[in-house]
């Protein structure tokens, strides 16, 4: 599945609740099925500071796909995360690096992303398109 | 006059909108406080009637603007008991005056000398210290805090001596609430020749300072977190301690003369105060302090008490409750965690309900590392907060619990 895929996959999913606490509950649900980033790898060179919440992230080229694990000590910014490693995980470098993330505003979850929100989330995208872009041209070599 | 709450309310036209569908209950106020129309008159009638610039004009509006704001100073002077009207400071806030104190003393101090800091310092408060003492190689000294989130003042005789020149104490923690005993560490301080620059930002909200009865060297505050706007501020200084300083900023409104060889440097206040000030703000401040005042600080002090009183009976009732601030001299402030569920994660299901908290650990980052925690919810009431909104905090805290164990 692409990326744009799997963001209309989560879109519709979302779209299933009304209620902003439904939608939440499932954000936390999702945030429970993160895969984890392996203990020895949850490094402070890993770890993506924000002001309110911390995360850790790894990420690794496997089969010519980048694959991500992470971790974050904020339950709801543990969900966002777990939607990101969904879309971005498993996916060839370069189609990270191109990818748009506007379908978080869709689902309804913007302010999350918002650059002032200081959680390390913006950072997070970042970060995970850094690594990808890395991948891309190790690949290219 | 009994304590009309709901009149109050009336007077702050942003407690009535709604947040994400909700009435919006607002106990952020250690952040900055609402706005009454008052002061939010106070700004509008400066700019459309008599908007000019001061203490240079001979027209009438310049005349106008500069009675009015010197009218403000007047204001403050009197609401802060300060003996003379020069020894009033306006500034952009607290930040500003901590800063204009501790690079006035980088002329006064050398390596021989040590600087106090308490340990319940907003960590801003921290660094203006820290390049003091980078600067003329002064050493910073910090007095503890203990389990409570009080001073450890049976320390203070560990770490104040004759070489101590300066000590900095907030009056109130932002992050706890703790009222510090701050007499007598300007009385401890004095006795070994040491001047005191207290932080009152937290506290002028919650209660009036006496300055000539504390008999403090230096005191700074900011008018936002009173009921005033934002961008203004004072600091208070001892005449004589203004007069040894050196000036801090050069521009406009701090000379007398000017030549090529040589500046005078005008009068206190004016010394302090160059370039064009917040003209609107220190209007605006002045009008705030009017409201404060109708209202009443000992009114505010009651109200408070008994809000604080409350929300901590409820908030307490939730399962894995920890307040963090317990000492017995607190403000109106609750800083708290429930289990081990983040901070964060409350804020936000709060804030989707319409309550305005803060998360973090509110620029204090030596007090949470003290506590070994990554931040706390803190919820902070003023005298326009009401039980009703506590309840809803604790129904919103309870939801909060439900969502995310």
């Amino acid at each position: 599945m692409s990326i744009s895929e799997r963001q209309q996959e989560i879109v519709d999913e979302f779209s299933l609740f009304d209620d902003w606490m439904d939608k939440y509950q499932h954000l936390i649900e999702m945030g429970k099925t993160l895969p984890l980033i392996s203990p020895s790898e949850k490094t402070d060179d890993k770890l993506i500071k924000g002001c309110q919440s911390k995360v850790w992230l790894h990420a690794q080229l496997t089969d010519n796909e980048v694959v991500f694990t992470a971790d974050s000590d904020a339950v709801i910014t543990k969900g966002i995360i777990a939607i990101l490693i969904r879309v971005f995980s498993k996916q060839p470098p370069e189609a990270v690096v191109k990818a748009k993330t506007d379908f978080i505003d869709e689902i309804g979850l913007k302010e999350h992303l918002s650059p002032t929100r200081a959680n390390g989330l913006v950072s997070m995208i970042k970060q995970m398109k850094l690594y990808a872009l890395a991948f891309e041209t190790q690949l290219n070599e | 006059m009994s304590f009309d709450v709901a009149a109050i309310r009336a007077d702050f036209p942003i407690l009535s909108r709604q947040v994400h569908g909700k009435p919006l209950v607002y106990l952020d106020n250690a952040a900055t406080s609402q706005k009454p129309q008052a002061v939010i008159d106070a700004i509008v009638d400066y700019y459309s009637r008599y908007n000019a610039n001061i203490h240079r004009g001979v027209h009438t509006l310049s005349q106008e603007a500069t009675d009015a704001y010197e009218q403000a100073r007047i204001k403050i002077q009197k609401h802060f008991n300060i003996k003379k009207k020069q020894e009033v400071i306006f500034t952009s806030g607290t930040t500003h005056g901590i800063n204009l104190v501790a690079q006035g003393f980088s002329n006064l101090l050398t390596s021989e000398d040590e600087v106090l800091v308490s340990a319940l310092e907003h960590h801003s408060n921290i660094v203006p210290w820290q390049m003091l003492c980078e600067r003329t190689g002064a050493t910073l000294k910090v007095l503890p805090m203990n389990a409570e989130g009080t001073l450890a003042m049976e320390e203070l005789e560990h770490v104040l001596s004759a070489k101590t020149k300066l000590v900095f104490v907030n009056h109130i923690s932002n992050a706890l609430g703790t009222i510090n005993p701050i007499e007598t560490l300007i009385e401890k301080a004095h006795a070994v020749d040491a001047a005191v620059l207290v932080d009152g930002a937290q506290a002028c909200s919650h209660i009036q300072p006496d300055l000539d009865a504390l008999d403090v060297d230096f005191y700074v505050t900011s008018a936002h977190k009173m009921c005033g706007p934002t961008g203004v501020g004072i600091l208070y200084g001892k005449e004589e301690w203004l007069e040894k300083l050196p000036p801090y900023q050069g521009g406009g409104e701090m000379i007398s003369e000017v030549t090529f060889e040589k500046t005078t440097y005008a009068e206190l206040p004016h010394k302090f105060e160059a370039g064009t000030p917040n003209i609107a703000g220190g209007i605006a401040f002045g009008a705030a302090i009017d409201y404060l005042q109708q209202i009443g600080f000992d009114a505010i002090a009651n109200y408070e008490a008994d809000l604080l009183a409350y929300a901590t009976e409820e908030l307490l009732k939730i399962e894995g409750m920890k307040i963090y601030g317990t000492g017995p001299d607190k403000t109106s402030v609750i800083s708290f965690n429930v289990g081990d569920i983040h901070p964060y994660d409350i804020g936000t299901i709060l804030d989707k309900l319409g309550i305005a908290v803060r998360t973090g650990h509110h620029c204090a980052q030596p007090v949470m590392a003290y506590f070994n925690i990554p931040g706390t919810v803190r919820a902070s009431f003023a005298f326009y907060n009401t039980k009703e909104e506590v309840d809803a905090l604790v129904v919103g805290v309870r939801k909060a619990q439900m969502m995310l164990s």
